[in-house]
């Protein structure tokens, strides 16, 4: 029964997808029926990710498609929590399709029942949660630098229509961007440390390099963003980048049993 | 109870017409109260601004309608006659409906524009409001806040300089503290710079081909007087340029500025440029963290700003309409109000007598009961009658009801039992 939950999960973030392009037209209830939409499938999912961890045993997303599931959670938890505001509407519709896609083939893949449970034991759990968790957090952070580089472009094209449809400044959304990698990278160091209490010198493969390369992708391109003046467009596209690597390191390390 | 409204606005009357009734917050104040202080039954608010003079007068029995005639006509003095024909006369809904759209600045120059419902606010608060104008205005008010939230009427600016400042929050995030650089100093840059500094940003610098003129203007806004020559140096801590130089030619060009501007590492820079010709160069505009509006631009911004207004102007009606008809319902509900006062007045006479008939016939605790369960019996029997008056009001032969308590009850006209 509580494999159920999915319908209202993805019917809400439909819904919310939806709104969320008629706001294009501009503020007002559309921008509010979509942040609803998002909040009613976020509770009908966490609903779900509960239900599924009280009823199996071990770890209850350890398949690709459960994997999909959580991760697709972890992006809409970001989301609500730095994106869910009018200003950011754009984001949502970036967002809401993206997490809607990823929960149906999380359910197409089995990964939304009860009975799916690859537990590995604890340590390596808690590694698959933070990596998934550090992923989500840079999936968002490349959706805020996208939505960066089309304001951008607004502002270079000189947009007369600019104001009617307003986004969150260009300083907002650089400053947003680079705080939401930033949360990446610790859950992403987190889950390296844990996931090296269980390594051999032989277990490291491609996977992993890939694993560590993103980590000194972000570390690198946060320091920069710190120490000089790697903000704006350049940070904007270090971050797609990242996402790109992220796409590959994802089906490799998770996605793959 | 009668609403009425006499005015002049934008609408009907020329500039010239206007000022002869024009009166600052204060003054309407002090008329609203004079004027209602010369009936005891009138409640009165004056509204005056810049694109109109409207006198509110609500009144039960009085001629509500000649009283807010008489003072817009006084407040004309010797042009009376001239203001007159021109003057708009309206009465019950069309007054609370003119009056919520005033509110929700669909009645102004601009629509939208924000300023308006501060002023309704003002004078209503300075005005002799009573029970009527007061839920009007309330209503109002209320119209207009949910015109502006739920609708982007007023939210896009309209004119060069508010598209400025406007075009600037979206590079920003906040103009607090931010550095703004004027160069030349004309005074079409000194509104645009009070625009910027009104939200937050501060005048750094007055860039100028004449020192002398430059630190004039510098004075004004405590910054400093910068020669042509040290543009580039003075940009260093920019965060907007706004320029409008007399000069033939381009001022700020790529040659001159390119390496200071390379230097700050895509810090964003916004040029603002309201020179004819140009004052900067539009290749600036590809360097990182450059952005150059010229004034095709924001005039551009802005003419899509008013058809944006325009275009959210057509749902802030619907709202308005939908608290016009809140109010309709309101003050239709207020004719059967007398009636149900009668009628529960009657209720109460006949409880109280009743109640005195066994007066000393029971103990103490006794009768307190029979008071309060003859009380609750009342309220019952009456509530749904009462309910249903109120919502029978609103209908055209509503007030038939009423009548028919009248009669059935034997209820005088108006307070009698």
């Amino acid at each position: 029964m509580a494999e159920l939950l999915v319908w209202p999960a993805l019917l809400a973030y439909g819904e919310a997808a939806v709104a969320y392009a008629g706001g294009l037209r501009g503020p007002g209830r559309y921008g509010r029926l979509g942040i609803w939409g998002v909040r009613i499938g976020w509770l009908a999912q966490t609903a779900l990710l509960v239900a599924q961890l009280a009823t199996t045993e071990g770890f209850p997303w350890g398949t690709w498609a459960g994997a999909l599931n959580l991760f697709s959670w972890l992006v809409v938890t970001g989301y609500l929590l730095w994106g869910s505001n009018p200003r950011y509407r754009l984001l949502g519709l970036g967002v809401m399709p993206v997490a809607a896609v990823l929960l149906t083939l999380a359910w197409a893949g089995g990964g939304t029942g009860v009975d799916a449970s690859v537990g590995a034991g604890w340590a390596l759990d808690l590694h698959v949660g933070l990596m998934l968790a550090a992923f989500a957090s840079f999936t968002v952070a490349a959706a805020v630098a996208g939505l960066y580089l089309f304001e951008e472009r607004r502002l270079k094209r000189r947009d007369a229509r600019l104001l009617r449809l307003r986004l969150p400044s260009l300083e907002a959304l650089d400053r947003l961007a680079a705080r939401v990698a930033l949360v990446g990278l610790g859950l992403l160091s987190a889950g390296i440390v844990v996931g090296l209490t269980r390594l051999d010198a032989a277990d490291v493969d491609l996977a992993m390099t890939i694993t560590l390369g993103v980590w000194v992708l972000y570390a690198v391109t946060l320091l920069l963003r710190w120490e000089t003046a790697l903000q704006g467009r350049r940070l904007a596209w270090s971050l797609l980048a990242g996402l790109a690597l992220v796409s590959v390191v994802l089906p490799l390390t998770h996605f793959a049993s | 109870m009668k609403l009425a409204l006499a005015g002049v606005s934008h609408h009907t009357a020329p500039v010239e017409l206007r000022e002869r009734v024009a009166i600052d917050a204060e003054a309407a104040g002090a008329l609203a109260r004079d004027l209602a202080s010369s009936d005891e039954s009138y409640e009165v608010v004056v509204l005056s601004t810049c694109n109109r003079t409207e006198v509110y007068v609500a009144s039960r029995g009085g001629d509500a309608a000649g009283a807010a005639e008489g003072a817009l006509l006084t407040l004309a003095g010797d042009h009376a006659d001239t203001l007159a024909p021109v003057a708009y006369r309206l009465a019950d809904e069309s007054a609370a409906l003119h009056l919520f759209r005033v509110a929700a600045g669909l009645d102004s120059l601009i629509p939208g524009e924000g300023e308006i419902l501060g002023q309704v606010r003002d004078a209503f608060e300075g005005g002799a409001a009573g029970p009527l104008l007061d839920r009007t205005f309330r209503m109002a008010l209320h119209a207009g806040r949910r015109a502006r939230l739920e609708t982007a009427v007023g939210e896009s600016p309209a004119s060069v300089p508010a598209a400025a400042a406007a075009l600037a929050q979206q590079v920003f995030d906040g103009l607090d503290g931010r550095c703004v650089v004027l160069v030349g100093a004309g005074r079409t840059s000194e509104v645009t710079a009070r625009n910027l500094r009104s939200r937050g940003a501060t005048v750094s610098a007055v860039v100028n081909r004449t020192v002398d003129r430059a630190e004039r203007l510098a004075a004004s806004f405590g910054a400093r007087a910068v020669p042509l020559d040290d543009v580039a140096a003075a940009l260093a801590s920019a965060d907007v340029v706004v320029s409008s130089t007399s000069a033939p030619g381009f001022v700020l060009t790529a040659d001159v500025l390119a390496a200071a501007l390379r230097a700050r590492r895509g810090r964003p820079l916004l040029f603002v440029d309201l020179a004819v010709p140009r004052d900067v160069e539009p290749a600036l505009a590809a360097i990182d963290g450059c952005f150059v509006y010229d004034v095709d631009d924001l005039e551009a911004v802005v003419a899509a700003s008013l058809e944006g207004r325009r275009a959210e102007a057509v749902q802030a009606e619907r709202i308005v309409a939908a608290e016009a008809d809140r109010f309709r319902g309101w003050q239709a509900s207020l004719a059967v109000v007398p009636a149900i006062a009668s009628l529960r007045a009657l209720a109460e006479q006949i409880r109280s007598s009743e109640l005195a008939r066994v007066e000393g016939k029971l103990p103490e605790n006794e009768r307190a009961v029979v008071d309060t369960v003859t009380a609750q019996i009342v309220n019952k029997l009456l509530h749904l009658p009462t309910v249903r008056m109120k919502e029978a009001a609103v209908s055209p032969d509503g007030l038939v009801y009423a009548d028919v308590v009248r009669h059935l009850f034997g209820l005088a006209e108006d307070d009698g039992t």
